[in-house]
């Protein structure tokens, strides 16, 4: 079997596991309570908070630690909708959102916030004058992805984050960096962003762990009350061994990135020229797209049926964004791209890690061309 | 004077620039000290410039320059802005010193800045390189008259304009620029001599040390922590102001002094109502030898007016006497809601209001005096074993930090729970 779904989530470095597993042997104290093995529990807490604010580039007082992306996602939107009311009651975001993203938006819609959905181009580009222009005076939050989950496709975040700015110097801007870190170059600063969430479990860290960044001075309606920690914005006791080993994914993530991309651009240049050569595939992923990610559509075989067939011969993909894989209506994203419902039920995502060779990819083109084959006879024979 | 906000930093003619032209505080009113003051400004540029290779410093009377070379002009902006002794920031664009050159120029800033219809407006020139052919009241006329071409909006007024066209004829080239960028003023961090502040933890003690710093006074910070009584977190929060005070200085000197044995000295001596104003007093004199010890000439205090039974004219009165050292109050006038919008602007009120309980919280008696006696309170003291010794040994005790805005310093004594630490986790 051969794992090609790092996009949904990556193995953790064995140093990530065994991180894991001493602290969660040594240090079990509450990082809140008073005595000693406390204060080394938080001490832990705050070595983890300068380690990755040092890998993300911003200030240890900016990163706060949540139980994932999904909850960063939710807390960035819903919390900085319910702090900034007075502001104005519209948010701008992507029509190829991640679904916490989305739903946190249409959620908001529900409450009588007025959301506009910025339909991007064919090839899941948005572009940063149209976001400019939905820009008005009540915008509180613009949300915008860095690397799309299901097809890769790269925003222009520091020219979107500067037409918001300069729009409204009042409306803050969030981006969802977790496809985007440890595989293209950029923090928040350089996105000119006030908020950014990330997942060490996408980059070979351990789940359930996530982070925040919050630019120093902005605030963040509180979704778990109970508890003053993390900033006051984020109630819960920590998860202390997955926020230190999620420190350490981040930092080897940082360092590895000029590596990683030499290494896995050419494989995946190599299986888009491939996908490309076959007429029965859409490809819809570019060379300007992530480095990791590659998708395409076998229009009119769903994604699902071309997924498990793939897997009898002994290679793991996904359909697209794994929180979705389970619906089975046409994809969101390649809709919004203007790709008809054949095409947008048919998806299928490739995504690279740092252990694919040259070999895998030769075994994943011969399994494809072979799934074809085995569609093909399976078609035929039902006609 | 305020911080200048962030938002407002960018000016419109930023991108533009060739260079900032920074204008100085009131210090260059200061004839002989002039220099001094000058030299140090140049040398606190200079820390600003330090990360963008290619910018160059230009000085002259009164003002420096910064040619940008390609270096981002609102990435330095962002920092000079807030840097104590600059009054006022222009974004600068340098041309060939030739008339047209000048012109278009000069209708390239005025579209940037797309002024609204009946915008008032003037030229001002001035002729520094007296070769130039045209003298400066011609050279007003000769500018002018192109702009009030191509922007309707615009209208003539030259005692109160709205917008106002400078233009400076050099040998080597002319500088046009249009917008003032408010920047902190002040006088340059340092250049007012050396001040002991009594950092709290509160809102304003923070307030107190930033305009302090605003007037060239150099800082050193004094906090009193009541171990076991007070938490590791309300010290850390003071350590965590004081970092984001260094910001403003570079480098801030904390120092740390274990105060449980004084306070609870005056525990048990039937006197709760004046609790606060013999802590107070106890804290004046260990602030004084510290300020004696490193070299500096005053205590600095975030009292405010009547803001709580410590602060009371009566109570100021009794408490200030503790001290021979002058004691300045920068907000002793001020409104509440005043030192909180500071606050804000400089940092330091979202750490401030973390709800951490500290030494002058503790032991708080149900009513403080607002009236202390200064003869019982003296007479107290007097009958206090061994209370000069006490204040002595707190002082001695101090632990120092020397804190960086990004950097990790601690105190020493947390040096112990580092070993927790392993940096293989990380």
């Amino acid at each position: 079997m051969i794992y090609w779904d790092y996009a949904a989530a990556a193995p953790p470095h064995d140093e990530v596991a065994r991180t894991v597993e001493q602290l969660m042997r040594l240090h079990y104290a509450n990082p809140s309570s008073l005595h000693r093995a406390g204060a080394e529990a938080a001490a832990l807490i705050e070595r983890a908070r300068q380690v990755s604010a040092a890998a993300l580039g911003v200030l240890p007082g900016e990163i706060r630690f949540t139980s994932g992306a999904t909850e960063s996602n939710n807390l960035a939107i819903k919390g900085a909708a319910l702090q900034y009311t007075g502001r104005g009651r519209h948010i701008i975001t992507t029509e190829i959102e991640h679904p916490s993203v989305y739903e946190s938006c249409l959620q908001l819609q529900a409450m009588g916030w007025e959301a506009t959905f910025i339909r991007p181009d064919a090839y899941g580009m948005v572009n940063p004058s149209e976001v400019a222009a939905a820009v008005r005076r009540d915008t509180v939050l613009v949300s915008v992805m860095h690397v799309n989950n299901e097809v890769g496709s790269v925003q222009p975040l520091s020219e979107i984050g500067r037409v918001v700015k300069s729009a409204n110097p009042r409306t803050l801007f969030h981006v969802d960096g977790v496809q985007g870190f440890g595989k293209l170059p950029g923090g928040p600063r350089d996105f000119g962003a006030d908020l950014y969430s990330l997942s060490p479990h996408k980059i070979r860290g351990p789940r359930g762990t996530g982070l925040l960044y919050v630019k120093e001075g902005v605030q963040l309606f509180p979704l778990l009350s109970g508890g003053a920690h993390e900033g006051g914005i984020r109630a819960g006791t920590e998860n202390l061994p997955a926020i230190v080993a999620g420190a350490k994914a981040l930092r080897m993530a940082a360092e590895r990135r000029g590596e990683f991309v030499s290494r896995i651009l050419p494989l995946r240049n190599r299986l888009l020229a491939f996908l490309r050569g076959i007429p029965e595939f859409t490809v819809n992923s570019g060379e300007e797209g992530a480095p990791h990610i590659v998708h395409f559509s076998y229009p009119g075989m769903k994604g699902e049926v071309m997924a498990r067939q793939l897997e009898q011969l002994g290679m793991l993909v996904s359909t697209r964004s794994a929180c979705s894989s389970r619906l089975a209506e046409p994809s969101r994203v390649l809709l919004a791209m203007g790709r008809g419902e054949s095409t947008a039920l048919g998806g299928i995502r490739i995504s690279f890690g740092d252990e694919h060779t040259a070999s895998d990819v030769g075994a994943l083109e011969q399994a494809l061309l072979g799934a074809i084959k085995a569609l093909k006879i399976v078609e035929g024979g039902m006609r | 004077m305020k911080p200048t906000e962030p938002a407002l930093l960018a000016g419109i003619s930023t991108e533009y620039a060739d260079m900032l032209l920074l204008r100085f505080g009131e210090f260059t009113l200061k004839g002989k000290n002039r220099t001094r003051f000058e030299k140090t400004m140049l040398r606190h540029v200079r820390e600003i410039v330090k990360p963008y290779p290619k910018a160059r410093l230009l000085k002259e009377y009164g003002r420096i320059y910064v040619e940008l070379n390609g270096e981002p002009a609102e990435d330095l902006l962002e920092g000079l802005v807030k840097l104590f002794g600059i009054s006022s920031v222009s974004p600068v664009k340098a041309v060939r010193p030739v008339l047209e050159d000048i012109v278009e120029a000069s209708l390239e800033f005025i579209g940037r800045i797309n002024p609204e219809p009946g915008t008032t407006f003037k030229v001002n020139a001035r002729r520094v390189w007296k070769d130039f052919p045209y003298g400066s009241q011609e050279m007003n006329r000769l500018v002018s008259a192109p702009l009030l071409k191509a922007f309707q909006a615009l209208s003539v007024d030259v005692r109160t304009p709205e917008l106002e066209l400078r233009v400076e004829v050099r040998e080597q080239q002319a500088y046009i620029f249009c917008e003032n960028i408010p920047a902190v003023g002040g006088f340059p961090l340092g250049t007012n001599g050396k001040a002991m502040l009594l950092l709290s933890g509160g809102i304003d003690s923070p307030v107190a040390a930033w305009s302090s710093m605003r007037r060239g006074l150099e800082v050193e910070c004094v906090h009193f922590f009541s171990y076991p009584y007070t938490s590791r977190e309300a010290r850390q929060k003071v350590v965590d102001l004081a970092r984001v005070l260094s910001r403003y200085a570079g480098t801030i000197r904390l120092h740390l002094v274990p105060f449980t044995e004084v306070q609870t000295s005056f525990a048990g001596i039937g006197q709760d109502n004046l609790m606060i104003t013999l802590m107070r007093r106890a804290m004046l004199r260990i602030a004084t030898a510290l300020a004696e010890r490193e070299g500096a000439l005053a205590l600095i205090t975030g009292d405010s007016l009547g803001q709580v039974a410590s602060q009371t004219l009566p109570s100021m009165n009794v408490i200030g006497r503790a001290t021979e050292l002058p004691l300045l109050r920068p907000l002793v006038m001020m409104d509440k809601s005043e030192i909180v919008a500071l606050a804000q602007q400089i940092g330091t009120y979202d750490l401030s209001i973390l709800p951490f309980e500290d030494c002058c919280t503790l032991f708080v008696p149900k009513s403080p005096t607002t009236k202390p006696n200064l003869n019982i309170v003296e007479r107290v003291e007097a009958t206090l074993p061994g209370y000069a010794d006490r204040l002595a040994e707190a002082a001695a005790a101090a632990i120092t930090v020397e804190i960086t805005p990004h950097g990790d310093e601690r105190p020493a004594d947390e040096a112990d729970l580092i070993p927790a630490v392993k940096e293989d986790w990380f």
